[in-house]
């Protein structure tokens, strides 16, 4: 029997196996690949997608545990256009190599979305995700901006 | 050669667009580099500058983009040498064909040193040819990405006198148009301009531009009169890695894509002994099971699919001839052979060397573990083989040209049959560098198997960890002795080496007596280059050994230092630099201690202090870096700044958590969990200021990498008194009383 999938707001029947991680679903079934695979195992955060809105690592959930629940990829996070987050990423020059951001802005996104000014230690113990390239002093300053009113200059 | 050099610069390129290579020869270089002499028609680059009919600039970048702002950085070199609107300047990665080769690296590099000799040559690239002959006609042919190259080589030797020339043709063609001379006319915003006022844009006189040669040797703007080079100007590929569009080479996705898991022997040398077909071959989407001589490779139709049938085959290996190889033993043998005379190369004697030794002697010896790239893209690549059309590979490689002669190679098959896609890389700090390419090779032995269905190999983190070509183990022993005054006034030094004597063990401080000598052992494992390659052993013994004889002069690390740097001016403003913007003399609370290191590397010296506090049980936290980084003039400060921050937090997550180890031959660790690296909780604040300066322009993807490992130790020594001489510092005793 087909697995049905919900992704940025369309459903899909897809004829794969109840163990395959999510990850590799949206990667290889959905040709979904803003969302990256860097460990496999739960420690890197690359594959970093939201599941009802919280953020999940997609290479540890077996498609068949979120059939018909709503997931959002990088490519469907901000509808068509970019987010205040994805802006203030480049603002702030946040990428290098880059592969690690999707998953970066997921995460951020989902603490914002429940927290929209946390504080540098509310921000490292929700998003540990790694980045290789040393990206963290500019996501701690581009969360810091986001989190200040508009017009706040200091 | 005359031919392909002919092509570069006679070309009109589509209709209506000027297309500039630029032919590099200047004869006082020619007369420098004899070796080159031989062979004047070799001496060509092909940095490439288009415009188009509607005035768009292109910049063909030969290098590849992992994540450093190579393409923004050199289109901003071309874009002010052109006077371009920067907003109508576009970059474009250069496809993996000679014409587009890097010859401006090689230049770059042999102008810098006197003589041709194969050890002038960097260490990154020596391994790629037998000698310097060879050597030489290899480096014309080069796309290389190591070395900090880009804009220091490229950029300067290169892509800005193209620019220029490319300018001087728009001007002559407008001139032409109006009648009037030359110097009648100026450029700005993409336009050529008359004193009258009369104006064209770059597009209107491109077609007519291309009529004409271009000059070997244009004007180029003074330094003062630049106005894009120099400005922190956003990165071109920065919209498309927030929202997920970037391709890397992991994302490729040919049509009929197939999919392959692939398990290595754990030791190297290992053979692949057996494997359980039966129940792998019936499993979903399996496509072929192939067997190689070290390692077993599933192709299936997805690649959940493959890593399934991959565990089901159940592969066993045979140890090898490693087998018995420790890294405990390792060091072991490393060390004493330190003591002993075989296999050495005195690589430098200054004054009396070690025969000035006197009887108090300070004797010191280091230890540095080996080491992954771990970059976040684990390696892989996609082939497509098609006897007898030919072999097609997609991936991220820091030389795409030498990559695409190695897959023809593989493939047996001549170099002009083969594509290759340069992708970008989730990054790469040395790990997709010419000798480093078993992910391209079982790749191409995959697609090998299957003909005419594209296959994409994707090593697992565990393969990617286990099988990589690693910073190398060393280990490095010294032995000093100051003078009356406290000042050191020998300085000898023996250290391990898996190939040849390194320069990058040279200090820079004023010491009358030294003598170096480079022990070769070789590795177990494949060594390969790790962000910033011997910067980042010696920046760790050197830095280290310089504190300790500080302390046993009884003196401030700094001041010490300071003392020894009277004539390099440029390493002192450095010094000075980082110490007063860490607040080096401000008192701190018990359990604090600041640390401080400089270390030159790829021309750009760069000191740091490291803040660090130790807890009472011993654990480290690095609460901030200061860093002060002279390279010379910068291109795009913003990001050149990203690159330091970058390379502090990697040579951070090597000097706190960093080892490779190796039990029975094979490598232990296997994932992030037991291959740490530093996430945002524990990233100290970081403050990189840039020194501009009259140098010539030195790295910047390297540089912030080797005296991250000294400043924290010389830290954890001015907090506890405990003297770390091997890293990582995880592995370390330090409870302070
Ligand atoms: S790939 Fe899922 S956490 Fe690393
Ligand atoms: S930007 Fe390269 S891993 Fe984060």
């Amino acid at each position: 029997m087909g697995i049905n999938l919900n992704v940025n707001g369309t459903s899909h029947e897809l004829d794969i196996e109840d163990d395959v991680p999510l990850l590799w679903v949206l990667r290889d079934e959905l040709k979904l690949t803003g969302t990256k695979f860097g460990c496999g195992i739960g420690s890197c955060g690359a594959c970093t997608v939201h599941l009802n809105g919280a953020a999940v690592r997609s290479c540890q959930i077996p498609v068949s545990a979120v059939s018909g629940q709503p997931i959002t990829t990088i490519e469907g996070l901000g509808a068509g256009t970019l987010t205040a987050l994805q802006r203030a990423w480049i603002e702030h020059q946040v990428p290098q190599c880059g592969y690690c951001q999707s998953g970066m802005i997921m995460a951020v996104s989902a603490l914002l979305a429940r927290n929209p000014a946390p504080t540098e230690e509310d921000l490292a113990a929700a998003v540990t995700n790694i980045c290789r390239c040393g990206t963290y002093p500019r996501i701690r300053a581009a969360v810091s901006a986001l989190g200040k009113p508009a017009g706040d200059a200091a | 050669m005359i031919t392909r050099r002919r092509m570069l610069l006679g070309t009109t390129g589509v209709a209506g667009a000027l297309v500039v290579g630029y032919a590099l020869w200047p004869d006082d270089r020619l007369a420098r580099a004899d070796g080159l002499a031989a062979q004047p028609g070799e001496r060509f680059l092909a940095t490439w500058i288009k415009i188009a009919g509607d005035g768009l600039v292109t910049v063909m970048i030969p290098h590849c983009e992992m994540g450093t702002g190579t393409s923004t950085a050199l289109a901003q070199m071309a874009a002010e040498e052109l006077d371009a609107d920067w907003s109508r300047v576009r970059a474009q990665i250069a496809p993996a064909d000679a014409l587009f080769a890097n010859g401006a690296l090689a230049e770059g590099f042999l102008f810098e040193s006197k003589n041709l000799t194969l050890s002038s040559i960097p260490a990154f690239l020596r391994g790629t040819a037998a000698d310097a002959t060879g050597a030489i006609a290899r480096y014309m042919d080069l796309q290389t990405t190591g070395g900090s190259p880009a804009v220091r080589m490229t950029g300067v030797y290169g892509i800005r006198i193209s620019a220029a020339a490319a300018r001087e043709l728009l001007v002559r063609a407008a001139a032409a148009r109006v009648g009037a001379s030359r110097g009648s006319f100026h450029t700005a915003m993409s336009r050529v301009i008359h004193t009258s006022g009369q104006s064209f844009g770059f597009g209107e006189l491109a077609a007519e531009a291309a009529n004409h040669r271009p000059s070997a040797h244009p004007p180029l703007k003074a330094r003062n009169a630049y106005t894009l080079v120099g400005a922190s100007l956003a990165r071109f590929d920065i919209p498309a890695k927030v929202n997920g569009a970037t391709i890397y080479g992991i994302d490729v996705s040919p049509p009929d894509l197939c999919y392959a898991a692939i398990r290595i022997a754990p030791a190297t040398g290992g053979k692949l002994r057996s494997v359980d077909e039966a129940s792998a071959a019936q499993m979903r989407g399996v496509r072929r099971i192939v067997r190689l001589d070290d390692a077993v490779v599933v192709v299936a139709d997805r690649f959940w699919r493959a890593q399934k049938a991959l565990d089901a085959l159940r592969p066993t290996f045979d140890a090898g001839k490693k087998a018995a190889v420790f890294s405990a033993a390792l060091r072991a043998r490393q060390v004493s052979a330190l003591g002993g005379k075989e296999s050495t190369t005195t690589d430098l004697t200054v004054g009396r060397g070690v025969d000035a030794l006197g009887s108090h002697v300070i004797e010191r010896l280091y230890h540095v573990p080996y080491l992954a790239h771990a970059a976040m893209e684990p390696v892989n690549a996609t082939a497509l083989f098609r006897p007898p059309r030919g072999l097609e590979v997609w991936g991220g490689s820091q030389d795409a040209l030498a990559a695409r002669a190695f897959c023809a190679e593989v493939a047996g098959m001549p170099m002009s049959q083969v594509i290759f896609h340069q992708l970008p890389s989730g990054g790469a700090f040395g790990r997709r560098l010419p000798g480093s390419w078993n992910f391209f090779e079982y790749a191409v032995r995959a697609a090998m198997a299957v003909p005419g269905t594209p296959v994409k190999l994707i090593f697992t983190r565990e393969e990617d960890i286990q099988h990589d070509y690693y910073r190398p183990a060393v280990t490095s022993r010294f032995r000093g002795s100051l003078s009356t005054d406290g000042r050191p006034r020998v300085w000898v030094n023996d250290y391990t080496t898996v190939d040849s004597a390194d320069t990058e063990a040279h200090i820079i401080y004023g010491v009358p007596h030294q003598a170096y000598r480079a022990v070769k052992i070789a590795s177990p494992v494949p060594t390969g280059s790790w962000r910033s390659i011997e910067s980042s052993w010696h920046g760790f013994f050197v830095e280290s050994f310089v504190d300790e004889l500080a302390h046993e002069a009884r003196r401030d690390p700094l001041e010490y230092r300071r003392a020894l740097l009277a004539h390099k001016p440029r390493h002192l403003a450095a010094l000075n630099l980082a110490a007063d913007k860490a607040g080096w003399a401000a008192p701190l609370d018990a359990g604090v201690g600041r640390g401080i290191a400089l270390v030159e590397c790829f021309g750009t010296i760069v000191a740091q202090v490291a803040e660090v506090e130790v807890a009472k049980l011993g654990s480290v936290r690095v609460r901030r870096i200061t860093c002060a980084a002279d390279c010379g003039a910068v291109v795009n400060p913003d990001g050149f700044r990203a690159q330091v921050e970058g390379g502090i937090i990697f040579g951070l997550s090597a000097a706190l958590y960093g080892a490779i180890t190796l039990e029975h031959g094979a490598v232990v660790q296997r994932n992030f969990p037991d291959y740490p690296v530093i996430r945002l909780a524990d990233c100290p604040d970081i403050d990189v200021h840039i020194i501009e300066s009259d140098g010539t322009m030195g790295g910047a993807g390297e540089v912030g990498v080797p005296p991250v490992a000294p400043a924290v130790v010389n830290a954890i020594f001015a907090a506890t008194g405990v003297r770390l001489r091997e890293l990582p510092v995880v592995n370390a005793e330090i409870a302070r009383g």
